[in-house]
């Protein structure tokens, strides 16, 4: 379809074929997201084999200084005049030699087995002694902290031989190496990124992808209440955790939990953004109608629910429910005026899974609504108004101009943030962990309740029961789950294609 | 004609109002509950009628003085410091990376672009654990810094919306900067910050927000270092079944304490988000 055609289209039509063509997209967008992994890992692997290069040919073309580099950090630099960065340099691999004598290489030696010697009371002479062992988890920990560390220090390398190389070839060109304040000011300039970064990325790079490759790590080991060190020590098994969550035959909990609690989370997902979105837009459309008046309370009443922190509505909403709540009281008063004399006591919570499930999806309806209506009130204001005009013109009622530009208009804008709320509900652990806290309990799941979804369940394996690696296999399960959800949906949005289209 | 026109349109505005005084009412009825049965006077726990028979301040004054198990005022005080700190960090933080991806153009850009998105999709829960032994490895476990250093540390990858807002400043606004002799670092000092006052009230007030309501992370991190909870783990340790005999009204009173300044805060954010979000569609 060209342009003009897409333009001669009614607004139906067209959200009609942009429906059409996001559907029909789909399966493009995932074959394009697995050949861009494909792309991004040779190319990858390119950029590695092109370094190795780049790394011999600077080698051969060096002179003593810049091949001294390959060995002693700085050395080129400092030859070429460039003491201050040369002797940095040089501070590094320093450093970096006294890390791994004193500390690292005590750990990384052991990190193909996660050691092998427990933590023991022995008796000497009959008196309990202690003898201290290896600690895996502390293994396994610094092992990734100097894996990192390392590196770093190798991009510090490569980083050297460059600067060496480069400070050669300015000097066979009789250029002079520009001094320390005219660099100190191109961190302001021309490297300003690096000024702004380091503080953020390094803060990153400690608390989340250090813990973050730690956790992956743990996966692939047994690390359970059985492997506690220092009392007793895991190692590694391989696919086992995941064998485990893909063993689904009758007898094997672990296997049939997942299986479950994977169907109730996109049972769950579904009906949290989709009930949610269809009656918040509703709402949002009955508080934009032209007319109603006090538009901006209607909107406060609502949003009042999400400003309130959710462990306070949230645990508030646990106790209005509970067997003598709020809710009870309420009906009791309600059944008193009809003439009944006994009392309601409704288990919302604790009794059946289908009760439980309900109420749970019936309070997110509470919780989820106002935020379709803050976002629909935006996106309502912004649509145009001379297309309502033109419409009137034209003789269009008011349920024409409805499905004719509101509805397809909003349903359009709305739809990659449709996505989102739903790779959102997907880890939505605030709404089952303090309603139910999964609950009501059952002996068929493994550490889980019917109402667990597998954030919860994931929570719960870390803190109650210690099943660290599984509990990291369903982490990394749920990231390729959201993962794949969300890049599909990134690659296809408009905004992320035209990100220089309005700077 | 014209006539039966309007009125069916009153008829229908009439439904409308009812619909939504009702809905209203559902959605504000919790938080009605909450605060009255705050001061109520009678009864331990609950109490099967909806509104209180005796009204009293007794909740709040014990909120604030009983101590032992409860310490609410260190509590609140314990919060406030925290997210002062985090939320000082934060917008530091997020405001750096937002700037840099939107206007400073270099080599690995779009990567870290794409490495931060690819790690807020992992389910924050995996991580808390390693996080807690590698602050227990630093020494930092049962310490507020080790809180302040948790919800600061993954600010900047946080940045998708203050990036869309600095998207919207034009650019020319920085070549007419740069001609002038202006360096990178004076251009966001000097032409980009005065001019982002809403995004920069959105960041301050949602990372200033976080701290009052995380209850899992503190808990870890707090273990049962009572004198260092923050109110939300407070709150949700006096709910407990061990204390919820004792503390309920206190427990509700405490709620309204916290909720009436987040739930302002959180008006005055929405209201300066919706307005960082508008000035980026407006071009979009």
């Amino acid at each position: 379809m060209t342009f003009v055609e897409y333009k001669m289209l009614n607004p139906f039509q067209r959200f009609a074929y942009n429906f059409k063509k996001f559907f029909k997209g789909i399966p493009g967008a995932v074959a394009g997201f697995f050949k861009g992994v494909g792309n991004a890992i040779v190319k990858f692997f390119k950029g590695i084999a092109k370094g190795f290069a780049n790394y011999g040919t600077t080698f051969v073309k060096g002179d003593w200084a810049t091949k001294l580099s390959y060995l002693i950090f700085g050395v080129g630099d400092i030859h070429k005049g460039k003491v201050y960065k040369g002797i940095l340099f040089f501070l590094v691999e320093v450093l970096y030699i006294l890390y791994m004598v004193f500390f690292g290489w005590g750990f990384i030696s052991k990190f193909g087995t996660l050691g092998t010697q427990a933590t023991k009371t022995v008796y000497v002479n009959g008196f309990p002694h202690t003898e201290p062992g290896d600690n895996s988890m502390l293994i396994l920990l610094y092992s990734v902290l100097t894996i990192v560390i390392t590196v770093v220090v190798f991009a510090i390398y490569i980083a050297n031989i460059k600067d060496a190389y480069k400070h050669q070839v300015m000097r066979a060109n009789g250029e002079k190496p520009t001094g320390l304040k005219h660099d100190a000011k191109e961190f302001l300039d021309g490297k300003y990124h690096i000024t702004l970064l380091s503080f953020p990325v390094l803060m990153i790079c400690i608390f989340n992808i250090l813990p973050l490759i730690f956790m992956i790590l743990i996966a692939f080991t047994n690390y359970d209440k059985q492997h506690m060190p220092p009392g007793t020590l895991f190692t590694w098994v391989g696919f086992k955790n995941f064998g485990d969550l893909f063993h689904i035959v009758d007898g094997a909990k672990k296997g049939i939990t997942f299986i479950k609690l994977t169907e109730w989370t996109i049972i769950w997902a579904i009906l949290a953004t989709f009930v949610n979105y269809i009656l918040g837009m509703i709402v949002a459309l009955m508080i934009n109608k032209k007319g109603i008046k006090l538009k901006a309370l209607w909107r406060t009443l609502f949003v009042i629910a999400i400003a309130v922190p959710q462990f306070v509505s949230l645990l508030l909403m646990n106790q209005m429910l509970a067997t003598n709540g709020a809710i009870n009281v309420l009906l009791t008063e309600i059944t008193h005026l009809f003439g009944n004399e006994g009392l309601v006591e409704i288990q919302f919570l604790n009794s059946t899974p289908l009760m439980a499930r309900a109420t749970v999806v019936i309070v997110n309806l509470w919780v989820g609504i106002p935020y379709t209506i803050l976002s629909m009130s935006g996106i309502l204001m912004n649509i145009p108004e001379d297309l309502y005009e033109s419409a009137r013109i034209d003789g269009a009622t008011p349920f024409k101009t409805f499905t004719a530009i509101t509805l397809p208009y909003m349903i359009f804008v709305t739809t990659p943030q449709l996505i989102t709320t739903f790779v959102g509900n997907i880890n939505n652990f605030n709404v089952i962990y303090l309603l139910t806290q999964g609950g009501p309990s059952t002996q068929d799941y493994y550490q889980a309740g019917h109402t667990d979804i597998l954030v919860t369940w994931l929570f719960k394996l870390s803190m109650t029961s210690q099943d660290y690696g599984l509990a990291s296999a369903i982490g990394i399960l749920v990231f390729i789950i959201c993962g794949t959800i969300s890049l599909i949906v990134y690659n296809n949005s408009k905004s992320m294609k035209d990100e220089e289209a309005f700077s | 004609m014209i006539k039966s026109y309007k009125l069916r349109r009153n008829i229908a505005n009439a439904i409308i109002y009812v619909i939504l005084a009702i809905m209203g009412i559902i959605w504000v009825s919790p938080f009605a509950y909450l605060l009255m049965h705050s001061f109520r006077a009678e009864g331990l726990i609950t109490v099967n009628y909806l509104i209180p028979h005796e009204w009293t301040f007794q909740n709040y004054i014990d909120l604030f003085t009983v101590k032992g198990s409860l310490n609410f005022p260190r509590w609140l005080l314990n919060t406030f410091v925290v997210a002062l700190f985090s939320c000082v960090i934060c917008t530091i933080s997020v405001l750096a990376v937002s700037y840099t991806f939107s206007r400073l153009r270099f080599k690995a850009r779009k990567k870290l672009m794409n490495v931060g998105m690819i790690l807020g999709m992992f389910p924050g829960f995996m991580t808390m654990i390693a996080i807690y032994y590698l602050l227990k490895a630093m020494g930092l476990d049962r310490n507020l810094v080790a809180l302040v250093i948790c919800y600061s540390s993954g600010a900047g990858l946080g940045f998708q919306i203050s990036k869309g807002f600095f998207d919207t400043i034009p650019r020319a606004l920085d070549e007419a900067a740069t001609i002038d002799g202006a360096n990178k670092n004076q251009i966001f000092w000097k032409i980009i910050l005065p001019m982002s006052a809403p995004i920069i009230v959105y960041t301050v007030l949602t990372s200033f927000i976080g701290p009052w309501c995380d209850f899992i992370l503190a808990r870890i991190i707090m273990g049962d270092r009572r004198d260092l909870y923050t109110v939300a783990i407070g709150l949700f340790d006096m709910k407990s079944e061990e204390f919820i005999n004792t503390y309920y009204k206190q427990f509700l009173a405490g709620s309204v304490i916290v909720a009436i300044p987040i739930t302002t805060l959180f008006m005055i954010m929405q209201k300066y988000y919706v307005e960082g979000v508008t000035a980026g569609g407006v071009k979009g």
